[in-house]
């Protein structure tokens, strides 16, 4: 199929950036979205023209590197699905297709497609992990944990931190993404000590890292390609109000 | 020239015991007087430089991603591997001693495999303690799954996604030391010289991948935890950007690369779909402890929907060939079996090179619930990529490069030859022989940097002067300008073919001949092949752009340079090693039935080359292999 690009280019963080046309032809419908950019780059090195600039690394979905909002959609908008893992026989002959990089105040633009997303670890840096050293822990049976809980935390660990959830919210908060660290680790025993200032100092961050804040609009969990639930966020407010008292 | 492992010596149950006992320790108020430089943040580099942070050590980690969360160790899906026995079914640290080593053919050290056993245990209670969400059951306790080449339930899991969730949990421990600023981070750097004064590693050499700015880095012993090679297939399930760089700009300054041949070939991949392909995709060999693996007895069935096709037509053959390990055969032998099918005429799917694995049985032994809880991933990953829905059709899978099991040369210590240079994880040639085991990888990977590198470190760190050579060494400066020199010549060539095109030039030829199946005749017409791709690509080369910029391709052509010397070592290794063994086939050397025939009398050593230049003939070093505490024996999984 033949497809028509509209592109995000951005040579440079100081750069103002502008969308540009580009022609996609001969496209297999079996070829994966970043594939198809791959073609497209291909033809723009052999016509000498800068290839376009764009994050991606594993391509399976898992790494979280992939980072594109596609006709106003992050990661193309089809459910529990990244860029890498999107197809282009979900697209018809003759699209026209918009692609442009995350756009948030935390993700300053790199270049093109490519942004950068030090604010997430700066996130996790405050506070998202459980304070154990290397060795000296007891037994991975001492403390049972239930199917539920474990599940659960699990459900929340499934974050793969690409940002979409920022992305794809008004306020460009990272709610979800720091919610689902918290959940993770509140509702375990071995994360239970360090619950509360866990969920201060990452709260505090995410503000001085230039995120937003929450207000229920659940575009973060649309925009989310592990389907991580909004449930987390209430679990992050529950968790931060009763670290007050 | 003889190699020596500086193995412990006595019973190896208390090898590695004693050999702790024996390292010298450094004092902890010296131990911030040094600098160690990491370079790589996947299980290994993660937990090394975490655990070097938190013992009090300046560590200063690099990785080529935007966050030490993504390295490729994050889509390992099956699990990990302990030898816990948490379900009473006969394991012990020396069965999964055992089973490592005639897993790997055997060709590794029996001392290296045995201390990885034995902190197999501590991994799952360090990572547990983390708050790594495993697997349990209603009581609470963890949950184990049997996997390929073992016949106990040994594996821990999360989901399908345990890489992921032991690398979140590394990354995490990682991140506490960045915190506490013990640890450095340096993310978009690649590595792009090793800087050796004296014979000795005193540094790094990076690419800012944002800026284009070249780095001089000075370490007092330098790690490299960089993973694998086998992108050099150029299709392979391997991140875009692994590559061999930074282990072949080691070998280039002297340390030895070894036993390159041993690369792995995953037996359940994506099939490949058209030319446009970029990577293929692994699913879990786990998928195999309940899929059925058959192509139909009847070469004019192969075009017919499987669902046409009775049961008596079809053929189950890793079940006819194994009966006693059946489906769960280890990688190299599944592959191989596949590829035997799909030579016989009797693959299924574009272009015939695939086998179906189906779970027909299995959903109607525990129903579709039970498989989707244990699978659903898996199975929503296969269709999106092929459309398909395999609850109703059986999933169609063929083998793809995955793992090297070769790498640098490293002593029981993890050093390489080169002094100060440490080598971990999958970059290292250590433990796995020549082939690995399912749900192994993972645990070498935290092994080496959680419980083996700090260790072993201070052993060699009390040996050296903190801080005696830093980056205003001349020989830091020569090597900025190399790197600089390098990229500008890459730059200059202004030739007509993408280094996209090159690689998949270069992949061709190591898949058709020095892939799954290996031969004199094969192995000798790559190595004519391989120095004419690296010609056109030193005269035919098109980059664009700048070297003071973010540039993509500028990076996958310096990869790719690479690459084009490294495979010549591989194939080689491949020519040189008359006999099969594990992931290395050799036509040649096979019975009857068409089984690796191993050749213990000629080739129980593991072959260290030392690279004198591009084209040049490499220097073979031989290790012995010594066996004391099991008995070679022909590997049979009948």
């Amino acid at each position: 199929m033949n497809l028509t690009l509209f592109v995000w280019r951005q040579s440079s963080p100081q750069d103002t950036g502008r969308l540009e046309q580009y022609e996609a032809k001969d496209v297999s419908p079996d070829s994966s979205f970043l594939e198809m950019l791959d073609e497209v780059n291909e033809d723009l090195i052999r016509k000498g023209t800068d290839p376009i600039a764009f994050d991606h690394d594993c391509r399976e979905g898992i790494c979280g590197m992939c980072s594109q909002v596609i006709n106003g959609m992050t990661h193309g908008g089809q459910e529990r699905t990244t860029v890498c893992q999107l197809h282009m026989r979900s697209f018809k002959d003759g699209d026209s297709i918009y692609i442009e990089p995350w756009r948030a105040t935390a993700f300053p633009v790199i270049k093109d497609l490519v942004t950068e997303r030090a604010s997430l670890d700066r996130v996790v840096e405050s506070g998202g992990y459980v304070s154990c050293h290397t060795g000296g822990v007891p037994d991975g049976n001492t403390l049972p944990i239930g199917k539920p809980v474990a599940d659960y935390s699990m459900d929340a660990a499934e974050c793969i931190g690409c940002g979409a959830c920022v992305a794809g919210c008004p306020n460009s908060a990272a709610m979800l993404f720091t919610s689902a660290k918290v959940a993770q680790l509140a509702v375990l025993p071995q994360g239970k000590p360090e619950a509360d200032r866990r969920v201060k100092a990452m709260s505090d961050e995410q503000k001085k890292q230039g995120f937003g804040n929450c207000t229920n609009h659940y575009e973060c969990q649309a925009s989310c390609p592990k389907g991580i639930d909004v449930k987390f966020i209430a679990k992050l407010n529950r968790e931060y109000i009763k670290s007050l008292f | 020239m003889i190699l020596d492992g500086k193995c412990p010596t006595g019973p190896i149950e208390k090898s590695w015991d004693k050999h702790r006992f024996d390292t010298k320790l450094v004092n902890p108020a010296n131990k911030r007087k040094f600098k160690i430089l990491c370079v790589g943040t996947g299980l290994a580099g993660g937990a090394a430089a975490a655990s070097l942070g938190e013992l009090g050590y300046n560590v200063d980690a690099f990785c080529y991603q935007d966050s030490a969360r993504r390295a490729h160790s994050i889509a390992a899906q099956g699990g990990i591997n302990a030898a816990k026995n948490y379900p009473n079914d006969g394991d012990s640290i020396f069965r999964l001693f055992y089973d490592t080593i005639k897993g790997g053919d055997f060709r590794a050290r029996e001392a290296d495999v045995w201390r990885l056993a034995q902190v197999s245990n501590n991994i799952i209670d360090q990572c547990v303690a983390q708050g790594v969400p495993f697997a349990r059951d209603y009581a609470g306790y963890l949950d184990n799954r049997s996997f390929g080449g073992a016949q106990v339930s040994r594996t821990f899991y999360a989901r399908g996604q345990t890489g992921q969730q032991l690398l979140l949990g590394a990354y995490s421990a990682l991140a506490r030391q960045v915190k506490a600023g013990s640890v450095k981070m340096h993310e978009r750097r690649e590595m792009l010289d090793l800087v050796v004064v004296d014979g000795v590693a005193r540094g790094i050499t990076v690419r800012n991948m944002v800026t284009g700015e070249i780095e001089s880095h000075w370490g007092d012993a330098v790690i490299l935890a960089t993973g694998g090679y086998v992108n050099v297939f150029y299709l392979s399930t391997n991140a875009m950007g692994c590559s061999v760089t930074a282990v072949w700009k080691a070998a280039r300054k002297g340390a030895y690369m070894a036993n390159p041949c041993y690369t792995q070939i995953h037996p359940t991949c994506i099939p490949q779909s058209g030319e446009h392909q970029s990577k293929l995709t692994l699913m879990s060999e786990s998928l195999r402890n309940d899929g059925r693996c058959w192509v139909p007895k009847k070469k004019e069935d192969c075009d017919k929907p499987p669902s046409e096709i009775p049961e008596e037509d079809r053929d189950y053959y890793l079940e006819r060939k194994y009966p006693s390990f059946g489906n769960l055969a280890p990688r190299d032998i599944a592959s191989r079996a596949a590829k035997e099918q799909c030579d016989d005429g009797r693959g299924v799917g574009p272009g015939k090179r695939g086998v179906y694995l189906d779970y027909a049985s299995a959903i109607g032994r525990v129903g579709e619930d039970t498989i989707r809880e244990r699978y659903g991933n898996l199975f929503e990953m296969y269709e999106k990529i092929t459309d398909e829905n395999a609850y109703e059709q059986p999933m169609r899978i063929y083998p793809a490069p995955h793992y090297s099991m070769g790498g640098l040369w490293v002593d029981y210590n993890c050093m390489s030859n080169v002094p100060g240079l440490f080598v971990l994880g999958e970059a290292n040639f250590s433990v796995h022989g020549a082939n690995r085991l399912g749900a192994s990888a993972l645990m070498q990977g935290l092994a080496d940097g959680y419980f083996v590198i700090p260790y072993t470190i201070g052993g060699y760190l009390t040996t050296v002067t903190p801080g005696e050579v830093k980056d205003d060494h001349p020989e830091f400066k020569k090597s900025a300008e190399e790197v600089k020199a390098n990229i500008d010549k890459l730059l200059s060539i202004n030739g007509t073919k993408t280094p996209a095109e090159l690689h998949r030039e270069l992949g061709k030829v190591m898949w058709n001949n020095v892939g799954m199946a290996r031969s004199k005749e094969s192995l000798t017409e790559a190595l004519e092949v391989i120095p004419k791709i690296r010609e056109e690509f030193w005269n035919n080369l098109k980059v664009s752009g700048s070297g003071d910029e973010f540039n993509q391709q500028l990076e996958n052509a310096g990869r790719l340079a690479d690459f084009l010397e490294f495979a010549e070592i591989l194939t080689k290794d491949a020519l040189h090693r008359e006999e099969s063994c594990g992931g290395h086939f050799r036509v040649e050397h096979q019975s009857e039935d068409g089984e690796a025939l191993r050749n213990d009398e000629d080739f129980a050593y593991v072959a260290a080359w030392e690279f004198k230049g591009a084209g040049k003939e490499p220097e073979l070093h031989k290790e012995p292999l010594k066996f004391e505490n099991v008995e070679l024996a022909v590997r049979s999984y009948k």
